[in-house]
């Protein structure tokens, strides 16, 4: 058995997770559950999955050894390139199979939250290229910061709801959506973008992110003549991309980090909580109002995280760091310089850290595959914005 | 079952119901305005039971209205300790039921939450993201510590899970009467009174449909099955506009009249 392996009956990995969702919602929960578990069984269902992955969506995606970076850290940096999958991050493998799962639960439409925008435009992609209507909710706050994502959605054919309620970011996109999913549950599925919510979502979206990890140890093996890295390193908001990742490698000898933003950090500064249809560790307040998250990244701006990391973390398997706003600008740069490829600002934190690790928690000599969760254009007016002002 | 078993929320509802009179429970905003006075004034205007919303930050279940009262009481800083601490300085001639979210039962722990609830004088809770499956512990601590806990039945919920909800719910049983979160909605929908009437079948418990009935007219029609009804945002909304106390309990008065006169 896998330490990932499924969680119980009622949606739990140890103590994390469940179903705290309106009884509105509850059989749409358990349909989905139902769908799922026999799609993912049915290997008509799996080859399609593969094959829009393999034909549009541009897998596998390759590992590129950073030689440059190596040598600068005195360590070995693999980066798994998710950046190069079609839109432009790893939210395609994820929507992909969600959009395919609608249509075999005879829905007609998704709706997704989003918060920097990249899962609301692979949500709108996949329902352009499955022929489904899409509604995309997107707190006021990201759509003024993430303007060209927003024009990217509708050119996609897909509509954008500006969320003006709490702090208009992506917890508040979050509500909204489950708000309209309890109305519309009859025609809609609610296209979770990361590995929270309530059972079976932070099983499912794991599932179909696991082909970033189970690809990477085979690349990785290949390219350290059938060895495993030392470490294996992610950036964490809701922590799809660590989750997919970490499925590959959590039966190896591999050491598990992700990396959080210091204004976000769940695992870090949180405590166990209920909210989004899950119990996991959670920013929030003495006497529980949840929190708002601060960073520089939209994307990793959330005050909750998948229940699987509480439990990684709980286990002690993978281990929870964070990055801060100047570590990161700061890797970015340096990722662009010495290596030609400019990081999303969400996996900039992991490549933080892994910088800054280097010869101190991460041992000269060691071997580290990092997931280059998404490519930087979005982030570029933000970055020159911020470094045309700090430099 | 037996009445000696029923907590003080359901023997209230029970005893009113079996009277033939329907019930009315409208739903106050915690800390917005001046609510204990509001919630006095409902129970004048004839209220059988009062449900008090202590504010969460992500109210998943409420609509906009309930939204902006929650969040302008959240604004004014108040806690769920300072609510209820307003609750016992006062006295109500009818019982309390607490709306909230279950991270503010999560956070406080269940058995300190529910002894709270017992000790400033609240009889009932209602947890709209705390669900049958899911409800184990709390359902404990609260029936330990006299606490009806409230069950949701919703209009897509199965027949053999409307049982189960119905055994396991105390107090009432709330029909939630559309697809949909609260809000103020034109016309009653049709889902209204199949709730009450599939909710009938199985429990003698007293049945009360919210969500989306908004009018006295609404009311009247949804209690032709319903044992009653529960009103929020068109109650929220006037206290929302300035209607203070005395709009509150002029527009409860409405729906008393109409609930009696039928």
């Amino acid at each position: 058995m896998s330490i990932m392996g499924a969680p119980s009956a009622s949606g739990r990995f140890g103590e994390y997770g469940g179903r705290f969702v309106p009884e509105s919602l509850i059989p749409a929960c358990f349909k989905l559950e139902e769908a799922f578990t026999q799609a993912w069984a049915d290997q008509e269902f799996t080859n399609e999955y593969h094959r829009i992955l393999t034909e549009y969506g541009g897998r596998p995606t390759p590992v590129t050894e950073l030689r440059r970076l190596s040598e600068q850290l005195g360590i070995r940096v693999l980066l798994k390139r998710e950046d190069l999958a079609h839109t432009g991050s790893h939210k395609i493998n994820n929507v992909i199979g969600q959009a395919l799962l609608t249509k075999r639960m005879g829905k007609t439409r998704m709706i997704a939250e989003t918060g920097a925008g990249q899962h609301g435009v692979a949500t709108a992609t996949a329902a352009a290229l499955l022929g489904l209507d899409c509604v995309i909710y997107m707190g006021e706050v990201d759509v003024a910061r993430q303007a060209l994502n927003v024009f990217r959605m509708k050119l996609l054919g897909a509509s954008v709801v500006s969320v003006t309620s709490g702090s208009r970011t992506l917890k508040d996109a979050i509500n909204e959506a489950m708000r309209e999913w309890v109305a519309s549950v009859e025609s809609t599925h609610y296209c979770i973008g990361s590995v929270m919510g309530p059972h079976p979502y932070p099983f499912m979206v794991r599932e179909f992110q696991r082909i970033i990890g189970d690809e990477a140890v085979v690349q990785a093996g290949e390219i350290l003549d059938g060895g495993v890295p030392d470490y294996v390193v992610a950036c964490v908001g809701g922590g799809s991309n660590a989750a997919g990742t970490f499925a590959g490698f959590v039966d190896t000898p591999a050491k598990l980090v992700g990396v959080e933003p210091e204004g976000g950090a769940a695992i870090t500064h949180g405590i166990p909580g209920v909210v989004h249809g899950m119990r996991s560790n959670l920013l929030q307040d003495d006497v529980g109002q949840v929190l708002e998250a601060y960073s520089i990244s939209a994307g990793l701006d959330y005050p909750g995280v998948g229940p699987e990391h509480s439990y990684l973390s709980s286990i002690g398997r993978a281990a929870y760091a964070t990055a801060n706003d100047a570590e990161v600008l700061n890797a970015l740069q340096i990722l662009s310089r010495l290596e030609g490829i400019i990081p999303a600002l969400e996996p900039a934190h992991a490549m933080a850290y892994v910088m800054r690790e280097a010869g101190k928690a991460i041992p000269l000599g060691s071997t580290v595959l990092v997931t280059m969760s998404g490519r930087g254009d979005k982030d570029a007016e933000l970055v020159a914005r911020i470094l045309g002002e700090t430099s | 079952m037996a009445n000696e078993s029923m907590g003080a929320l359901e023997k209230a509802l029970t005893d009113k119901k079996n009277s033939g009179r329907k019930l009315l429970v409208p739903y106050i905003n915690a800390g917005f305005g001046n609510w204990v006075e509001a919630i006095h004034a409902v129970i004048d205007a004839g209220a059988d039971a009062v449900e008090v919303g202590i504010p969460f930050s992500d109210p998943i279940m409420d609509g906009p209205i309930i939204q902006e009262a929650s969040q302008k009481a959240l604004e004014a800083g108040v806690t769920p300790a300072g609510i209820l601490s307003d609750l016992r300085r006062s006295s109500f001639e009818v019982p309390l039921a607490v709306m909230t979210y279950y991270n503010i039962v999560h956070h406080a722990g269940h058995d300190r939450f529910a002894k709270e609830l017992a000790e400033c004088g609240v009889a009932g809770s209602i947890i709209p993201d705390l669900q049958l499956d899911e409800a184990g512990e709390w359902m404990k601590s609260a029936r330990e510590n006299g606490i009806d806990n409230v069950m949701l039945a919703a209009p897509s919920t199965s027949p053999e899970r409307l049982r189960r909800l119905a055994d396991n719910s105390h107090g009432f049983v709330y029909g939630v009467g559309l697809m949909g979160v609260t809000g103020v909605r034109n016309s009653l929908a049709e889902s209204a009174s199949e709730i009450a009437r599939r909710l009938k079948e199985y429990t003698s418990k007293p049945v009360l449909v919210g969500v989306g009935v908004s009018t006295a007219d609404q009311a009247i029609q949804v209690s032709r099955i319903a044992d009653g009804v529960i009103v929020g945002s068109a109650l929220v909304r006037r206290l929302l506009a300035g209607g203070g106390p005395q709009g509150a309990f002029d527009f409860m008065s409405e729906f008393r009249k109409a609930l009696d006169d039928k």
